[in-house]
């Protein structure tokens, strides 16, 4: 810990600190909408880290991801809307919405985590599937979830009287409902990377590489792999569920469509791309993802007509192409991810002995 | 203290119609190194898959230090105090050595999630506890020099070694070998040896499993012999050699 006072360290931290506090603004001048953008990108960092838990610590392939981080948003979205007229505070929700997902992360792991690999994922896959058709088939005969129309009018982000949605005069400086939401954000993020860390090097994080080594030698130096595995499945889906009950705060909106296997498949190409395991990585691979596309989205057309006059190509069509592309060039060139921890590295590029 | 550390009764163990094991029943003392041998393919590796719990035997069962063992709990045989080390290496590749030894420590600690994220008083002094003894352990295998290094990097008996260190840290009462000596040089070998003989004099009763008959007869107090799964002799060492239906199994008479 000692080295956090190191000079350079501090002056780091400093400029960090002194960059996140203003992204907002700057992003502001382009539009409330990059600030917008920006907001998915943290939510996203939070997502890529949760599931960086599950895969890249504990080595267990899951697909079915965005299912936590549905219940969150569905937990949200039921207990703070008109939809039942219930409007409970954001210390009573997010507590409940984390739990759920916490329970169905162990409802979904209890019976699946003697499967490996591959089978693993296909099961994964189904188990957000299922959650996904629940949300759109449950108005009735009970009206849950509203069915596809979903749930309107979420309650914000409220701390008594402070809300998080419309402009807030703070000091004398206009803050705008996604510009709060920002700073919320980053300081949940920022709760999350310090969790992360720390069980990373703990007794349980070795237990969990140990389990993604060597299953059976984990299991001959007396490690309860089961209970560690299904500890993993249970902590990824209980951040899902937070930033699920976030994003349904910070919408006002929720349906089922936003939580689609596409969506599962993306945290993962974050954590995958942006290097397994190790967190800042998983960071860099989680802003890249979500901010790139936004970014093509609004280059793709004018570059076009600058070049060629005209439209060629459809803007939507040429982003996937370009962001797909991008992917596989970078499988292809650094497979342990853009930023891998030092060991991952080694282990892909150097031959064992 | 006479009676025995562990007890195998009438142990069984098919794979279709293959008998790996049949009937196997035999007792360990407490501190005494007991070797088991036997022609490739008699069924050693599998008596030892079904003590540390990786095989569940189809009959028969295991007492060890007074209690039945459970079958097919592997992480609870290691908690009663059972380590082993496989014949095939199975390091955790990718993690140094000394990181490798800190997993062996996972069963004799208790921090768990909460207190990793609190990082308490308690979770700072437990992690350097397990920091300690892992270095400690190294020394004792004197692989210290290579705590740093990723288990795959180091060489061959080094891996060996480290595995016994590992083994070791989940403070074992049982420390089952399964071919230690296996692919080493005459030198190693030698070390292996002292080594063992320094583990038993520290405390831990030892099971080997050997095809270096030279090796298991000058280290074990006493030798159990299996052939075709089905228990031939258990007696001392001298006994043990001059058994006809021994050389018999080895000759292949």
């Amino acid at each position: 810990m000692m080295k956090w006072l190191s000079p350079r360290s501090a002056l780091g931290i400093t400029l960090i600190t002194v960059a996140l506090l203003a992204l907002p603004f700057v992003a502001a001048m382009g539009g409330q909408a990059w600030v917008r953008i920006l907001n998915f990108a943290i939510l996203y960092v939070f997502l890529a880290l949760g599931l960086n838990i599950v895969v890249g610590f504990a080595g267990l392939l899951d697909l079915g991801y965005i299912a936590f981080y549905a219940v969150g948003a569905y937990t949200w979205a039921l207990l703070a809307s008109p939809h039942f007229g219930v409007h409970l505070p954001i210390w009573v929700i997010l507590p409940i919405g984390a739990a759920l997902a916490c329970l169905a992360g162990v409802v979904l792991g209890s019976p699946t985590l003697k499967l490996r690999g591959d089978y693993l994922a296909i099961v994964t896959l189904g188990f957000g599937e299922i959650v996904r058709i629940f949300l759109n088939n449950l108005n009735a005969p009970f009206n849950v979830t509203n069915g596809p129309q979903g749930i309107t009018l979420i309650d914000p982000v409220k701390f008594g009287d402070f809300s998080f949605s419309g402009t807030t005069q703070i000091f004398g400086v206009a803050l705008s409902g996604p510009q709060k939401y920002y700073y919320l954000l980053v300081a949940l993020a920022i709760l999350i990377i310090i969790i992360n860390l720390r069980l990373q090097h703990s007794r349980i994080g070795r237990a969990w590489q140990a389990i993604r080594e060597d299953e059976i030698a984990a299991k001959a130096v007396g490690i309860n792999t089961r209970d560690l595995k299904l500890l993993a499945f249970a902590m990824g889906a209980s951040f899902g569920g937070i930033a699920g009950g976030i994003f349904s705060a910070m919408q006002g909106f929720v349906s089922p469509e936003s939580f689609s296997l596409i969506e599962s498949i993306m945290i993962l190409a974050m954590v995958v791309l942006g290097g397994m395991g190790h967190i800042p990585g998983v960071i860099l691979g989680a802003v890249l993802l979500s901010v790139l596309p936004e970014v093509l989205r609004y280059a793709v057309g004018p570059v076009q007509t600058a070049i060629f006059g005209k439209v060629l190509i459809d803007p939507e069509s040429l982003r996937m192409l370009i962001f797909g592309l991008a992917l596989v060039l970078v499988m292809r060139f650094k497979p342990a991810g853009l930023w891998p921890s030092p060991e991952r590295k080694r282990e892909l590029t150097e031959p064992a002995r | 203290m006479s009676a025995s550390l562990l007890e195998a009764r009438a142990v069984a163990k098919h794979f279709g119609g293959v008998t790996a094991l049949r009937d196997v029943s035999l007792s360990i003392r407490h501190g005494e190194i007991y070797g088991l041998i036997g022609p490739n393919g008699a069924g050693k590796t599998t008596f030892f898959n079904c003590l540390t719990g990786l095989y569940v035997p189809d009959g028969g069962g295991f007492t060890f230090a007074g209690a039945p063992l459970l079958a097919d709990a592997p992480h609870q045989a290691a908690e009663r105090g059972i380590a082993r080390t496989f014949q095939n290496i199975r390091l955790f590749a990718n993690m140094t050595a000394l990181e490798n030894v800190m997993v062996g420590r996972h069963v004799r600690t208790r921090v768990g999630v909460l207190g990793a994220m609190l990082q308490t008083a308690a979770t700072k002094a437990e992690e350097a506890a397990i920091r300690q003894r892992a270095i400690d352990l190294l020394h004792y295998v004197r692989i210290e020099d290579r705590a740093d290094d990723l288990a795959k990097n180091l060489s061959y008996g080094d891996q060996r070694r480290l595995e016994i260190a590992r083994a070791l840290a989940t403070e074992p009462k049982l420390l089952c070998l399964d071919e230690p000596a296996a692919g080493m040089n005459a030198t190693e070998t030698e070390e292996l040896r002292d080594l063992i003989e320094g583990i038993r004099r520290d405390g831990t009763t030892i099971l080997l499993i050997e095809h270096d008959v030279k090796l298991v007869m000058g280290l074990c107090d006493r030798v159990a012999v299996l052939d075709y799964g089905v228990l031939v002799i258990e007696d001392v060492p001298s006994v043990v050699q001059k058994d006809q239906r021994v050389i018999e199994a080895y000759l292949g008479a």
